[in-house]
């Protein structure tokens, strides 16, 4: 089963801090890491390839220190890694990122199976793997929890659920995206780490994909960024005391006063 | 203070750091409580490679290097002492096999010790026979293609969790030291039973347990080496541990500086940080110093060994000898600079002292540890 895990490097905080003229991320000063949910599409490849043979390759696209990233990956049990690294692709949205994505992926060639967490910890759009699977024209299950069962051409899953869950059977090659539910990521093994360190990264560039101009980087994104900003936590609501005759009159003079 | 690591030291270093800090911090409290073997964790550090740190690579390990085994068990008993025995004492209880043993040897148990799929433990230590190793009355008599082990080890550390165990027993009571021989015995032979779980001061997430052998009949092909050479497999597997026992000892020690020195700034008193006091900051510079000079000792020691240097036993023995008396000390200075709360299970202070312990008594107590060094030091000067 040959498997291609995207991820994205992505700064170590919770609380990222944006830049209030350009309106995109601060990242100097701040760690980057894996995006949590990532780590948990890493390690499903891994038990698959693991259980079923084949193999893993983690792209990411992303500057040239996000090679960091695919070592790790392949120092928790990834084959190969390629890193999509130009400056025409800078400034891409979701849009344009899950179009180049597609574009690696098919100067890749051969795959069953595509893994991307669930949504990015920085971002939280949770668009680039569907958008990834809309540009290839293949199915997608999106906050996958379990991969019940592996057949040749189709694998059936369970997708997480507000309440419950659907299980869902999807024909291959097929894009999944993951939640934490799913495994719980290893560490590195002292041999991965090994193997990592003098892994050859491929790096691909527009040159080598050749992507239409028009649908790459800043001027193939049509997301403009208007204003980001934290809503504002909802205040506590108000709780009403008393027996029940008098609370729902008061509840009724409540919704009244709103009313008017 | 840079130690100078190559790259794959330093690997070793983040990854039982990551290992220590994700998979046993949070744990170590429990397994302290329960006195539980933390398979779980053992578990982890094995499918890390971790295990593979004293296995030659022809047998499925990393190769053997004893800075690499001393960087891993620092890095893990700064999170648990405890659970960073339960590793350094497969080391110990491996150290005879791939010092001592042949090919067939090697080829059997190696492999399975490296990938983790086995814990393996060292037993000498009996109830009469401490300090004193010649007091050893567990014998092994000679029967055919068999030998037959009768006696009782006691305080052996994964005693029961471990599935090989190399063991020191009598084959001539009549000559003495040159009497002892070594073995390797598996668990479930027949005749071959625990005794006792001990409950211990520290380090409780390891198990110690008595080994109990009545009639135990071993393959002769178990026996390492050649009888008679019971005394020197010890010694040699001594030399190569006891930077471990220190490195164990270190780890605590960092430990319990890190824990302080948190403390330290956060803790008000006076309308201050204590870490702005100059008592509580002499304290903390002199327990780093003695640190750094300790792992300056134990790092220097293990490079010896890698390097192939003969005679080792006084360097080793003073590494362990000054790490653990360090541990001790900078763990009860902890305590101190943590006060009525150093006292206090809720916090992580008393467990580095109760842990620190043990290190100035097992492997040889300090106080053995000084006659190695002292009559060294004879013999050095009557040459």
């Amino acid at each position: 089963m040959d498997i291609i895990v995207c991820i994205k490097q992505v700064p170590e905080t919770t609380e990222v801090r944006i830049n209030p003229e350009t309106n995109t991320l601060i990242r100097e000063g701040v760690k980057s890491i894996i995006n949590p949910f990532d780590m948990y599409a890493i390690e499903e490849g891994v038990r698959l390839k693991e259980k079923f043979g084949g193999k893993v390759t983690v792209v990411t696209m992303g500057p040239p220190q996000a090679e960091a990233a695919l070592r790790e990956a392949i120092s928790m049990g990834a084959d190969d890694g390629v890193l999509v690294c130009d400056r025409a692709f800078a400034g891409s949205d979701t849009w344009a990122t899950s179009y180049t994505l597609s574009g690696v992926i098919r100067k890749i060639g051969k795959f069953d199976l595509i893994i991307c967490g669930k949504q990015a910890s920085d971002g939280d759009t949770a668009q680039v793997g569907p958008g990834i699977s809309a540009h290839l024209n293949i199915p997608q299950v999106t906050y996958v929890k379990k991969v019940e069962e592996v057949q040749e051409k189709s694998m059936r899953v369970e997708r997480m659920m507000e309440e419950g869950y659907e299980i869902i059977e999807t024909p291959l090659p097929a894009l999944l995206t993951v939640v934490k539910e799913i495994n719980e990521p290893r560490l590195p093994s002292l041999k991965g780490m090994m193997r990592a360190k003098s892994a050859k990264i491929a790096v691909l560039t527009q040159k080598e994909l050749n992507l239409d101009p028009q649908s790459i980087g800043l001027c193939g994104s049509p997301t403009q960024v208007v204003k980001i900003f934290t809503p504002a936590q909802r205040t506590g609501g108000q709780i009403l005391k008393g027996e029940i005759p008098e609370i729902a009159s008061q509840l009724v003079d409540l919704v009244k006063n709103e009313v008017n | 203070m840079d130690y100078l690591l190559t790259d794959e030291q330093k690997m070793i270093r983040e990854l039982s750091r990551k290992i220590a800090e994700e998979k046993i911090r949070p744990v170590a409290a429990k397994y302290d409580q329960t006195e539980d073997f933390p398979w779980d964790v053992i578990k982890v550090i094995a499918e890390s490679d971790l295990f593979g740190l004293f296995i030659p690579e022809e047998c499925g390990g990393m190769g053997v290097g004893v800075l690499n085994l001393c960087l891993a068990t620092e890095e893990l008993s700064r999170a648990c002492g405890g659970i960073a025995v339960c590793y350094a004492a497969t080391a110990l209880g491996t150290f005879p096999i791939v010092l001592f043993g042949n090919d067939e040897q090697k080829k059997k148990y190696l492999p399975e010790i490296a990938s983790g799929k086995k814990v393996a433990a060292f037993g000498i230590t009996e109830p009469e026979a401490g300090s004193d190793a010649s007091g050893i009355k567990t014998t092994a008599r000679k029967e055919g293609n068999y030998y037959v082990l009768n006696g009782l080890k006691h305080f052996i550390t994964n005693g029961g969790d471990a599935e090989v165990y190399t063991v020191i027993a009598m084959t001539d009571k009549t000559k003495g030291a040159r009497g002892a021989s070594a073995f390797i015995v598996e668990k479930g032979t027949p005749g071959f039973t625990f005794g006792k779980k001990e409950e211990k001061l520290g380090i409780r997430a390891s198990s110690t347990r008595e080994l109990v052998f009545t009639d135990c009949k071993i393959p002769k092909e178990n026996l390492l080496s050649k009888e008679g050479m019971g005394f020197i497999v010890t010694m040699r597997t001594f030399d190569m541990s006891r930077p471990g026992v220190a490195a164990q000892a270190l780890g605590i020690a960092q430990g319990a500086l890190d824990v302080a020195v948190k403390y330290a700034k956060e803790r008000v008193q006076f309308g201050k940080p204590i870490s702005s006091f100059q008592g509580i900051q002499w304290m903390l510079a002199d327990m780093a110093t003695q640190i750094e000079a300790a792992r300056g000792l134990v790092y220097a020691c293990a490079r010896e060994i890698d390097a192939g240097v003969k005679d080792v036993a006084k360097d080793s023995a003073m590494a362990k000898l000054y790490a653990s008396d360090v541990a001790m000390k900078v763990s009860t200075d902890a305590v101190q600079i943590l006060g009525g709360y150093g006292y206090m299970k809720d916090y992580p202070a008393e467990k580095y002292m109760r842990d620190a312990k043990i290190t100035q008594i097992y492997e040889g107590t300090n106080q053995i540890q000084r006659n190695i060094i002292a009559l060294q030091l004879i013999k050095e000067m009557a040459k």
